[in-house]
């Protein structure tokens, strides 16, 4: 950060703030990581353990947005700090989305936990959740080190998690065409690779915060669009056509 | 490692500090009470000397207000009106007036006395009357003559104490070879008798001093004489010792003598002009005791007693009244015959209390009943208009400048410096500047209020620039930004927003100047504002003087009368004073504004 | 209008697009005595806007701002070098009137300091002196509608000849932005006008000047950042005698470029 403000106890506020986004993005990363591991697993019990964790993140959730506001009112705050109040809120949100992601999956975990599991399937969701979760440990760190290159490097790779969530999409379809009995796996597999991918779109999102924070200048560049998955279904119609 | 051997290293707990601040609280409570009383006390003092001031001044300057005149019937009816006022012969006039009043006064010795009752001025006095107003030619009336200045102390009982009763016993006056004799019962004359011995008393008192220190003179020559071996003292001392003691059995004889006439215990002592007075007034007459004894009288007339008056019966009692003064004649300056003659026209009704318009309507005299204090109040008020007309523009034009438009230099810098030296000049280096400028080189004429004012205008002017400039920077700087900030020039802003708002402490300040030289004397005494005139000026190159120079003539004059005015004279200008003053903080007042 | 050459024309589309500039400094350094105060200042003053000079206190905001007319001449030690342009015009040419510059840059100062005269004297007193009324109703219609462009002439219509020191803090402040616009100036310096008032009378006077920049060339000091981001279009930073930086309000509050204005405007300075 850079030097001190005059008021010390406004320095505390934001780092505060910092502190518990922080914290929030540590959890939100084990909620992904977790659930994810429980699905693979099939480990019930660590999937009602990130349900129980979500409520943690929201919690915290809430109480940024309050700090917020309160230092808004009290401070007034300008140019950076203002930037960093409002990066806080809202990466604040993001990250509760991606916990709600992740407790969303862990129910998936339980609903599916007594359906058998092809492991070609799963290494292929796990692949997916792999580059998930390393976007979001990225965008955090470049969120702590305030790293706008990184959050930039970041923003580029969710093209990445897109292209992999559309070959996710069209193996399960294949896997539902083959065999009907696996639909209801499928689509709750299909749910959690799509919830995956909305993780990575929140890091996305947090990624353009940052850059807002570092540079105080709206990301104005288009998102880089990998995630075929909704024209898949007419490639599908032209095959079936074809 | 600290030092454990040191446990009484200081150290600052609450409750020391407690303690040490509530110590410190009670010294500074116990100084700034004192510091209250000292300041009380100061004021007091102050207090105290200016009441005595004011109360001395006003106790002696009082009376003068007051002037008693006597009605004097003089002949105008006699001269045919029309006359020209100059071809009248007032002294023959004053002098038939004075044998009307006083026909018993015959004698050349009696009528010096009897003119010397009333003002010398008299006269003159007359003849400015019949000047002013040749209409009293020819007509019948009285005319108020003032009495001289010892008369109206009499008259204000300054002179002496007179001790006046009216007995209840009847009194018989029969004639003897060399004056009267007045017989009463024993003990009439008792206070009379009583202040006769006290005064026996008094003297018997100072020759028992005189003779005691003779006596240890005595005392130590025998000393000398008994106990010196050079034969050349003691002879010297024996001589010495031979005629002292033959003056104190002298003294002591006369002591003895006066003793015995103090303790009599039939009374009968002879009335000499040591002695108290004691007058009896009775059949229209006045008697002046000679030989006292209880219940007998031996005296003179002083003025005779009326024929229908004195049959040389009885006076019944509460007719005729006794009067005794207990200050010897020869210790006053007013005679027991003075006393008769001026009682016998106040028992006529001739004498007036008035007020006292000479004071206030004339200028100097050498004669004090004469003196008046408006050819000096009018002097004053010329060299007072001169010294504004001249101090006021100036000064208040170099403050404006040198405060609003002046360069900060160094010159400017050197003007306020010797600006400020010069209010603290001494003010009759001012009356010296005057002497040497306008007198000598500018020719200007002496005593004039035209060359006092320019003097007072100079030693005014430092005074009336400090006051302005001070005023000027009181006015807040914001005023002369706002002017300026609508586009005024820097002389519009002085003169249309500044000035107005300065000019209270501006006219105040000048007042205070004024005020100093209404009160100053010395430089005008440099410029010959001290000379002695009688006439009241009537333009500002007529010879004037001021009020305090006038003050200060006439305290140096011994007459009591002089003193008086003095003191009254001195009334009239601290009352200026307080006017100008009282103008000074209703102009603040008034016009003080908020900003 | 049809009359207008293409190059007037042209110049006319620019003005619409960007602000023609109303006051131009170029290397204004002021001196008072051996100190120097302002160092080199290049600033431009587009017309009709509110440009809000902020700083720390002793940063030369001030001192700039008495320089565009000349309020500096007062004091003795000023020097003030360089070239300040109204309308092209250099206001410090040996030909121009002082008065005449103060008629067309009037000022409002820090402390509301209406003179003890009546409220009508006050805003009566400009066009007097400068000899704008030719007779009583003129003026009155003056001092109407000056009062009235600075929202104060509902409260006091009925008391104008009263003093002017006895209304409000605000209304005061007002009174003189009244005063200051009775002469029809074409810029109007304020000095931190705000500065001695409470938030309400503050917020009146903020209103009029967003109210005043219609018809108006403003500059502000200000030592509220709050105040200079609400009222003004462009804001320029002084530190220590020299401008910063200058730049629309909008960015200069939320991205400044330089380290000194974001110190000073997130409260690091010091």
């Amino acid at each position: 950060m850079m030097n001190e403000h005059t008021v010390t106890a406004y320095d505390d506020e934001l780092k505060l703030l910092f502190r518990k986004v922080s914290e929030m993005g540590g959890l939100a990363e084990r909620i992904t990581q977790q659930s994810v591991q429980a699905l693979s697993n099939g480990d019930v019990s660590l999937a009602q353990a990130v349900i129980v964790e979500d409520a943690v993140l929201d919690r915290l959730q809430n109480e940024v947005d309050e700090n917020a506001i309160l230092t808004i009112a009290k401070r007034q705050p300008m140019a950076m700090d203002l930037r960093e109040i409002v990066a806080a809120i809202r990466i604040s949100g993001d990250l509760e989305r991606v916990g709600d992601l992740g407790k969303n999956i862990a129910k998936r975990v339980i609903a599916v936990s007594d359906l058998f599991q092809p492991k070609s399937l799963m290494r292929g969701l796990e692949h997916l959740a792999e580059l998930g979760t390393l976007q979001l440990k990225d965008v955090l760190d470049a969120y702590s080190s305030r790293d706008a290159e990184r959050a930039q490097m970041v923003w580029h790779r969710d093209e990445e998690v897109d292209q992999l969530h559309t070959a996710m999409f069209r193996e399960l379809l294949t896997y539902m065409m083959e065999d009907p009995r696996n639909i209801t796996l499928c689509t709750h597999l299909l749910f959690c690779a799509k919830n995956i991918e909305r993780i990575g779109d929140h890091a996305t999102n947090i990624a353009e915060t940052i850059h807002y924070v570092v540079t105080g200048e709206m990301f104005g560049e288009n998102r880089p669009k990998g995630d075929r998955a909704s024209e898949i279904a007419l490639e599908l119609d032209g095959e079936q056509a074809g | 490692m600290t030092d454990i051997s040191q446990p009484d290293a200081f150290r600052l707990t609450k409750e020391l500090a407690r303690e040490r601040r509530q110590a410190q609280i009670n010294k500074r409570f116990a100084a700034e009470t004192r510091f209250k009383y000292l300041g009380l006390g100061a004021v007091a003092l102050a207090v105290a000397f200016l009441g005595l001031l004011l109360s001395t001044v006003v106790f002696q300057g009082l009376p003068a207000f007051a002037y008693h005149y006597v009605k004097m019937p003089i002949a105008f009816g006699g001269i045919k009106a029309g006359t020209d006022p100059k071809t009248v012969d007032y002294d023959t006039l004053y002098k038939d007036a004075v044998k009307e009043v006083l026909p018993f006064a015959s004698g050349r010795k009696d009528r010096r006395v009897a003119r010397g009752l009333f003002s010398a001025g008299s006269v003159i006095l007359l003849q400015r009357q019949a000047n002013e107003t040749p209409e009293l030619l020819g007509t019948e009336g009285d005319v108020y003559i003032p009495v001289s200045d010892f008369t109206d102390l009499y008259l204000k009982e300054l002179v002496a104490k007179n001790d006046v009763s009216r007995p209840s016993v009847s009194l018989t006056i029969s004639k003897a070879d060399s004056g009267y004799i007045l017989t009463a019962p024993a003990g009439t004359f008792g206070r009379a008798i009583s202040d006769v011995r006290q005064a026996i008393g008094d003297r018997a008192e100072a020759q028992f001093r005189e003779l005691s220190s003779l006596r240890k003179n005595l005392a130590e020559q025998a000393r000398i004489a008994g106990s010196s071996s050079a034969e050349a003292v003691v002879q010297k001392a024996k001589e010495a010792t031979e005629a002292l003691s033959s003056q104190v059995e002298r003294k002591q004889a006369g002591y003895d003598a006066l003793i015995a006439r103090q303790t009599a215990s039939e009374i009968n002592e002879k009335m000499d002009a040591i002695l108290p007075s004691l007058l009896v007034h009775a059949a229209g007459g006045t008697f002046k005791a000679t030989m006292l004894s209880s219940g007998k009288v031996e005296a003179v007339a002083l003025v005779p007693p009326s024929a229908e008056g004195f049959t040389g019966a009885g006076v019944a009692a509460g007719d005729w009244t006794l009067r005794t003064i207990k200050v010897a004649e020869s210790n006053r300056k007013f005679s027991d015959k003075e006393v008769a003659m001026i009682e016998k026209l106040r028992s006529e009704d001739r004498i007036e209390r008035r007020w006292n318009s000479i004071f206030f309507g004339y200028g100097a005299s050498r004669e004090p009943e004469m003196a008046g204090v408006w050819g000096a109040v009018v002097g004053s008020f010329f060299t007072m208009l001169v010294t504004l007309a001249i101090a006021f523009p100036l000064g208040v034009s170099s403050a404006i400048y040198l405060e609003e438009f002046a360069p900060k230099n160094r010159i400017t810098q050197l003007i306020e410096v010797n600006i400020n030296n010069l209010a603290a000049v001494p003010s009759i280096v001012f009356g010296l500047l005057g002497l040497a400028v306008f007198l000598n080189w500018f020719s200007m004429p002496r005593s004039a209020p035209l060359v006092g004012g320019a003097v007072l205008a100079l030693m005014t002017l430092p005074t009336i620039i400090i006051a302005s400039r001070a005023a000027l920077k009181a006015v807040p700087p914001s005023i002369r930004e706002a002017a300026l900030g609508v586009g005024a020039s820097r002389i519009q802003a002085v003169f249309h927003h500044v000035l107005p708002l300065a000019m209270p402490g501006i006219l105040t300040g000048t007042i205070i100047g004024m005020a100093q030289a209404l009160g100053e004397t010395a430089p005008l005494l440099m410029i010959g504002m001290v000379a002695f005139i009688v006439d009241v000026p009537g333009s500002f190159t007529d010879p004037a003087t001021v009020l305090p120079v006038q003050i200060f003539m006439w305290a140096d004059f011994p007459e009591p009368l002089f003193q008086q005015k003095t003191a009254a004279a001195i009334l009239i200008l601290l009352g200026f004073l307080v006017i100008m003053n009282a103008i000074a903080v209703l102009l603040r007042k008034r016009f003080e504004r908020r900003w | 209008m049809n009359l207008m050459s293409g190059v007037e024309q042209e110049a006319a589309v620019n003005q619409a697009i960007e602000p023609s500039i109303k006051m131009r400094g170029e290397k204004v350094s002021v001196f008072y005595g051996d100190k120097q105060a302002l160092f080199d200042v290049d600033l431009d003053i587009p017309e009709c806007q509110v440009m809000a000079l902020i700083g720390p206190s002793g940063c030369g905001k001030s001192t700039f701002l008495r320089c565009l007319n000349r309020m500096n001449d007062t004091i003795d030690i000023c020097r003030v070098s360089g070239n300040i342009q109204l309308d092209n015009e250099d206001i410090y040419a040996p030909h121009v009137d002082v008065v005449e510059l103060r008629a067309r840059v009037g000022m409002v100062f820090q402390k509301p300091n209406p003179f003890p005269k009546s409220i009508f004297e006050n805003v009566a007193y400009g066009p007097r002196i400068h000899g704008l009324t030719k007779d009583r109703t003129d003026l009155e219609e003056v001092v109407t509608t000056s009062l009235q462009r600075a929202g104060l002439f509902e409260e006091v219509k009925d008391r104008l000849d009263e003093p002017g020191t006895g209304l409000s803090g605000g209304q005061q402040q007002r009174l003189c932005i009244a005063r200051a616009i009775a002469v029809s100036p074409e810029v109007i310096l304020m000095d931190e006008p705000c500065s001695a008032l409470d938030p309400i009378a503050t917020a009146i006077v903020e209103e009029l000047i967003a109210e005043l920049r219609e018809n108006y060339t403003i500059v502000i000091v200000t030592h509220s950042m709050q105040q200079a981001a609400r009222v003004s279009q462009k804001t320029a930073m002084f530190h220590l005698g020299n401008l910063v930086e200058v730049d629309e309000t909008d960015t200069m509050f939320t991205n400044p470029k330089s380290q000194k204005t974001q110190d000073y405007i997130t409260g690091r300075y010091g």
